[in-house]
């Protein structure tokens, strides 16, 4: 049995050597000088760190841009998405209505497609209808590609929430819009939080549309791609953890969330 | 509740879906003609990039899914650090495939850290990311994409496992069965509609993969999609880039299928 637990403990040590081992390289590699990663062989430990790299990243044309618009372009997904799904989940939860079960198959047949290989003709279409080159455009795709997920979440979320509750309040006066917002909401909220930050990565990380339908208004992912061929390995290691900071503190908020999201969507 | 009806409440969606669903759809269908198809096939590329993205998914996904089914059950074991050991292993669930490239590019390329150890254990360095190396640098991309893309096997695995009651198991192990029996016979059999969830989702996405290769092999290891992305941005030919997107969509399309009928199931 000791031995056991043994092997146990090495196995899992292992893999989260395999995890974590390139996270702490990219986080040295961006915050070593430049001096000292022309140098061969790297030093493996934090002995010559330097701000250097990472604020030479930071300067350069395009990364504060590409941040802002990435920003931009996350939060307006966020909103949107929700707008437009939160409804949508709430009928799933509440109603067996005729056109549930087609609806529920064309949320799966959505987002199991690859929304991003349409970005070429959408990409026309945004040129024709002036929404090009802008972060509207780059928006209303990502929320595209989150809505099916927030739908389905969200509706999880709406049946956690006990419907007698809901119908208390009515009994008592309330009318359905208000015990919605009084009583269910405050309750759902939590979870609502979870699809949004889930939403946010989404869009984060979401590289091809986003280089595809714009020029100039890159959002932080599409710079670092279209910049990457011409640029020195000093700016796309500090792009790496640029990229991935926002990550890390995803998993860290979202840790308690993340089984029962996956969980209940996915099967 | 007659007020706001349910067909209400979805309609807004059910817009937004089909308009940035359909509309470019039947816009890319009638934008890509046959000569467009024909220059597609006749393209150096077109056929590398047809076949690396098949071996990526042939190769990635078992290996994956042994990693993401072995992490599992290493976690059902309910080790010490358990926490510790998923909130670290869930971490690349939020990471973009560019942001995996550009991190393992710090470890393969030439003068990078992998041939930095190495020479402090005096062995020579490799070229990894070679041209002249392309089964180091179709690895390399197996590495990447391996690190990246398991979180997301593992956590449907995990919760498929939680799903399994615990006495099953117990009971097969009253019963004298050792572990490997009892992983065959009770635990993957329960575990077969999460896996097959996983399987559809990841062979989709998979199919997706592009930016781990561009980041780490330039163009030198050419996927579908990054050949759209070529097409587009860099030949400046939208028809073709759209030939090859719908290319990638009926593929998707048979796996999507795939994926409905499992769910049905």
């Amino acid at each position: 049995m000791r031995r056991h637990r043994f092997g146990l403990q090495l196995a899992c040590v292992a893999i989260t050597l395999f995890f974590g081992v390139p996270l702490y390289l990219i986080a040295l590699a961006a915050f070593s000088s430049r001096e000292s990663l022309d140098r061969f062989p790297l030093p493996l430990l934090p002995t010559d760190l330097s701000a250097e790299t990472i604020t030479t990243f930071l300067g350069s044309t395009g990364v504060v841009g590409g941040y802002l618009n990435s920003l931009m372009v996350g939060l307006s997904t966020v909103v949107l998405a929700l707008v437009i799904g939160v409804p949508a989940g709430y009928a799933l939860a509440r109603h067996a209505f005729r056109g549930r079960d087609p609806y529920q198959l064309f949320l799966l047949l959505t987002r199991a497609l690859p929304i991003v290989v349409l970005s070429v003709p959408l990409a026309r279409i945004f040129l024709q209808t002036g929404l090009y080159d802008t972060t509207y455009a780059v928006t209303l795709l990502h929320t595209a590609l989150a809505l099916p997920t927030t739908v389905l979440i969200t509706s999880a979320v709406f049946v956690g929430v006990p419907r007698e509750h809901e119908e208390a309040a009515q009994v008592f006066g309330a009318s359905p819009a208000r015990a919605f917002a009084r009583v269910v909401l405050p309750q759902a909220l939590p979870g609502i939080a979870a699809v949004a930050m889930f939403t946010f990565v989404l869009s984060w990380n979401e590289v091809l549309g986003a280089t595809i339908l714009t020029l100039n208004q890159r959002t932080l992912p599409a710079h670092v791609l279209t910049t990457l061929s011409d640029s020195p390995l000093a700016y796309r290691f500090a792009g790496g953890l640029a990229l991935i900071l926002p990550a890390i503190v995803f998993v860290a908020v979202m840790r308690r969330y993340l089984l029962n999201m996956w969980g209940t969507t996915l099967r | 509740m007659k007020l706001r009806g349910p067909l209400l409440l979805i309609a807004p969606s059910l817009i937004f879906l089909t308009a940035l669903f359909a509309w470019p759809l039947v816009a890319g269908l009638s934008q890509a003609n046959g000569a467009d198809i024909r220059r597609m096939l006749d393209d150096a590329y077109f056929w590398p990039a047809a076949r690396n993205t098949a071996l990526l998914i042939v190769v990635l996904i078992p290996l994956q899914f042994a990693l993401a089914i072995a992490m599992a059950l290493l976690l059902r074991a309910r080790p010490r650090f358990a926490g510790v050991y998923f909130y670290i292993w869930v971490i690349p669930l939020a990471i973009s495939d560019l942001a995996a490239g550009l991190v393992w590019l710090a470890v393969f390329t030439d003068r990078g850290y992998l041939n930095s150890a190495l020479s402090q254990l005096h062995i020579e360095g490799y070229a990894w990311l070679s041209y002249q190396h392309p089964v180091t640098m179709f690895l390399a991309v197996v590495v990447a994409e391996l690190w990246r893309s398991t979180s997301l096997v593992f956590v449907i695995v995990v919760a498929g496992m939680q799903s399994i009651p615990r006495d099953y198991d117990e009971a097969a192990a009253v019963f004298g069965a050792n572990y490997w029996q009892r992983l065959r016979k009770v635990i993957l059999p329960q575990l077969r509609p999460s896996l097959q969830v996983a399987l559809i989702l990841r062979t989709i996405l998979a199919l997706e993969t592009f930016a781990v290769a561009q980041a780490l092999t330039g163009r030198n290891m050419p996927l579908l999609v990054g050949e759209t992305y070529q097409w587009y941005a860099v030949l400046q030919n939208p028809n073709v880039a759209t030939a090859i997107a719908l290319v990638i969509l009926a593929v998707s399309l048979l796996a999507a299928f795939g994926y409905l009928r499992a769910l049905r199931s």
